[in-house]
């Protein structure tokens, strides 16, 4: 991979890049176009997250890949050896020693700081898309801070079933002032979205990155007699005995037995080995 | 006891080695070189070329090669090479009224200057299974030979526009956009549409024009013209202070005649639909040229009857299948974490609602 | 061309840059903190920090203006040497580098528009002195309150008042470089 630049990208891709990042930071929530380009893996599959990395790190970086909570399940595997060819950076699963941690759908359940970065990998970055599929229309609602339309969703999830009917990529706001995806993660990692780490988002088909800097207020929407609820089943981890951890379901035999286990491979691990989190 | 999958590593290598295995076939059988897919599967080739835009013949036959024959995937390997060159400059417009034509058809017009040239084309063959092609080694006997015509080849519309019956195309942005260096945007210029549309999957923008003839948003095309063959590209070069020629390309231009009775702001006269693609690329070039005219009913002032070919962000965010089929095929990837929270809620509602039905029952 | 111009680039392009932009990345993102920016070596007037933004973040696609306190021949030829960014009036400009005196009027400078408030401009403010101290600051990225010296208290008011519009700025002194985007709250 020597004839490639470092992290892939040519400089003048990667300064798009990073101007666009520092334009998301200045405007927490707000989604920026930028000029994707094609990577040598598929829309869809990270590479968004994969071009916001590789326009941040430096080679003294420590990198995490993880992509549902786990550094083992392939696609991880896939970018975290992608950035090892590329970059020559050190990698680890260790949430606590990585400088930047790319994430699909998880936050991790140890508590980031202030020396970590945190990127996700964002499939579809507008919340109002499924409501209204004109982009022309969104980025007109936005401007005008109409989110009449995300309300109205939310109230009839609230008649129809009695409460809302989002489960992941449960919408928020910024700052008060931006109507964010959170990427699809569910909703009980909604709280961690208010942290003393940088989180930049990337969305690569769909050309934008848009960020959330340290210690934004995040609000996940909702109505005061129906507060946010980010609760998870009233399971342990079958592995650690975590009761605060986000859980995987596990179908163990034909009988359709089942466990619940970490979907954070890492935090379970550390918890068995009695390291400390 | 449940033990989470280890070794995803090994087995996106294993997975590698069997892939490759899988591409060479049987190795009793040739090996096909690139030569042979670049000369022989000419047309994928072009494909290849158009929709990754990127005109390297050798590079589309090899990724071709890689594919297995899957011409998306090519398009993507195209694709993903391209964004790693660098930009030393941009080329002068090229001048298809100067284009050395292996085919120059117009069924607006009988006969025209310069002729009917039917040239290397699948039309009028009968679709039979050549069986004589299944023994190799066979090689056709040499097509006839005439002289090529004398000088350039004039645009068919340009004989329309001396009378003023074929609207004048109004002159482009001095330096056009760039689809592959900045996002997109709405509405999209002319310029930005039919760069979306030259490198848009062929089976899509065959499929928009198509619904635009059967009376989704119907625009009344005829094939003013099409042609077929090899440009010159040249590039200026400010220390010489002339423009050099860097080769040739071979081009499909497809210019529709379109009726237009007149609107609002407009006289009734022919309107254009354009299509330009990469290779012998025909099927895609007339689709282009009729799905960008579909997409021009805003500036004639047409109405817009809601036909997806009229809509340009349905059009320009569908059309690249190197998006459509990444985004598509990224459900294989796990989802277990958001599928995990959508079982608790189908859980939690379908107990509610049996719950409720229950009561109901036992009222 | 002399060999200023040639100097003082980044000696290792991708390293350097990727080092300058965290820097710039943490600096935006923390309004406040103070980063330290060696890698350039620009001619004067412009500080070792402020080169070494320019080259990390602009080439031919960003317009950039030299307010008259940066207007400097040499400075104008390192810059089109090392990026290729056109020198353009305030108005149309991306990026634009100078003392806060020779910027003001601040009004002139892109602020976006509210479909698109990323088109605005990001002014590169070379001071005297820099420090952790002075205005009081609170918004994203600072946990409770920061301070920077900044050279006025109204204009970034003015400013917050915008948002989501508004210029973003960095301060540069030497090697020292701090951020203050449009979304930061000031107070004198």
């Amino acid at each position: 991979m020597n004839a490639y630049n470092f992290a892939y990208l040519d400089e003048q891709t990667k300064r798009m890049i990073r101007r666009a990042i520092l334009k998301g930071v200045a405007v927490p929530g707000y989604q920026v176009p930028f000029a994707s380009r094609e990577m040598p893996m598929p829309y869809g599959w990270g590479t968004g997250g994969v071009q916001v990395t590789a326009a941040c790190l430096t080679p003294e970086d420590t990198l995490k890949v993880i992509d549902q909570g786990a550094d083992d399940t392939t696609n991880a595997v896939s970018i975290r050896k992608f950035f090892e060819k590329t970059a020559g950076v050190a990698v680890t699963e260790k949430t606590g020693e990585a400088t930047i941690i790319q994430t699909r759908h998880r936050i991790p359940e140890q508590t980031l700081t202030e020396d970590q970065i945190l990127v996700y990998q964002v499939p579809i970055p507008e919340p109002l898309r499924f409501l209204e599929p004109s982009e022309v229309e969104t980025r007109k609602m936005h401007a005008l801070e109409d989110y009449g339309l995300m309300h109205v969703k939310l109230y009839e999830d609230i008649a129809r079933h009695g409460e809302i009917a989002t489960a992941y990529a449960y919408p928020v706001k910024v700052e008060g002032r931006y109507v964010m995806d959170p990427s699809p993660i569910p909703k009980f990692d909604n709280p961690k979205l208010e942290s003393a780490a940088l989180q930049l988002f990337g969305a690569g088909r769909e050309q934008r990155i848009y960020a959330v800097p340290p210690y934004t207020k995040v609000v996940s929407l909702d109505f005061d007699d129906y507060p946010f609820d980010p609760s998870k089943p009233a399971h342990p981890c079958a592995l650690c005995g975590a009761e605060d951890s986000y859980l995987d379901e596990v179908i163990t035999d034909d009988a359709g037995s089942r466990m619940f286990v970490c979907s954070d491979t890492d935090y379970c691990a550390g918890r068995r080995e009695g390291r400390d989190a | 006891m449940y033990v989470a999958v280890k070794g995803g590593e090994r087995a996106i290598d294993n997975a590698h080695a069997w892939l490759a295995e899988e591409r060479r076939g049987d190795t009793g059988v040739a090996e096909l070189s690139i030569a042979q897919i670049r000369e022989q599967l000419a047309l994928s080739v072009a494909r290849v070329m158009a929709e990754g835009s990127l005109y390297d013949p050798d590079l589309a036959a090899l990724a071709i090669k890689q594919a297995r024959g899957d011409l998306i995937e090519a398009v993507f390997l195209i694709r993903a090479y391209r964004t790693t060159l660098p930009r030393f400059g941009a080329s002068n417009p090229v001048e298809t009224a100067q284009m050395v034509c292996d085919r120059r058809i117009s069924a607006t017009f009988k006969d025209l200057p310069g002729g009917q040239i039917l040239g290397p084309t699948f039309d009028y063959t009968h679709r039979l299974l050549d069986f004589a092609l299944a023994a190799e080694g066979l090689d056709p006997a040499p097509a006839p030979q005439v002289a090529a015509p004398d000088g350039a080849l004039p645009h068919v519309t340009d004989f329309l526009a001396r009378e003023d019956l074929i609207q004048p195309e109004a002159d482009g942005p001095a330096t056009p956009r760039d689809l592959t260096r900045e996002p997109l945007d709405f509405p999209a210029d002319r310029p930005l549409r039919l760069q979306a549309l030259t490198r848009g999957d062929e089976g899509f923008v065959l499929s928009m024009a198509y619904s635009t003839q059967r009376g989704y948003g119907r625009t009344h095309p005829f094939v003013g013209e099409l042609r077929i063959g090899t440009v010159a590209v040249e590039m200026e070069i400010p220390e010489l202070g002339f423009a050099i020629e860097l080769g040739e390309v071979v081009l499909t231009e497809c210019e529709t005649v379109n009726q237009f009775m007149g609107s609002k702001t407009e006289p009734p006269q022919f309107t254009r639909g354009y299509g330009l693609v990469f290779g012998q690329s025909e099927r895609k070039a007339i689709s282009m040229a009729l799905v960008d005219r579909s997409l021009r009913w805003e500036e004639l002032g047409e109405d817009n009857v809601g036909a997806p070919a009229q809509d340009q962000e349905f059009v320009l965010y569908h059309a690249d299948n190197v998006q459509a089929t990444g985004f598509l095929e990224h459900i294989k990837l796990p989802h277990y974490v958001d599928f995990q929270s959508e079982l608790e809620l189908i859980r939690r509602l379908r107990a509610e609602a049996l719950g409720g039905q229950a009561r109901e029952a036992a009222e | 061309m002399n060999a200023v111009q040639l100097e003082g680039g980044f000696a290792n392009l991708s390293h350097d840059a990727a080092h300058a932009f965290r820097a710039a990345l943490q600096a935006m993102a923390r309004p406040g903190q103070i980063e330290t920016l060696d890698m350039a070596r620009p001619p004067a007037p412009c500080s070792v920090a402020a080169g070494a933004l320019i080259l990390t973040l602009c080439d031919t696609t960003t317009p950039i203006y030299l307010a008259p306190s940066h207007d400097d021949a040499g400075l104008r030829a390192w810059i089109a040497f090392h990026t290729g960014a056109p020198v353009v009036a305030p108005e149309a400009a991306m990026f634009a580098l100078g003392t806060w005196g020779a910027l003001c009027p601040v009004d002139r400078f892109a602020i976006g528009t509210s479909a698109y408030p990323d088109r605005a401009a990001t002014l590169i403010v070379e001071m005297d002195a820099l420090e952790a101290k002075g205005a009081v600051l609170r918004g994203p990225g600072i946990k409770d309150r920061a301070a920077l010296s900044l050279p006025e208290i109204a204009a970034f008011q003015d400013n917050r008042r915008r948002f989501p519009l508004g210029f973003d700025c960095y301060f540069t002194c030497g090697d020292r470089l701090a951020g203050l985007p449009r979304s930061t709250h000031v107070e004198g």
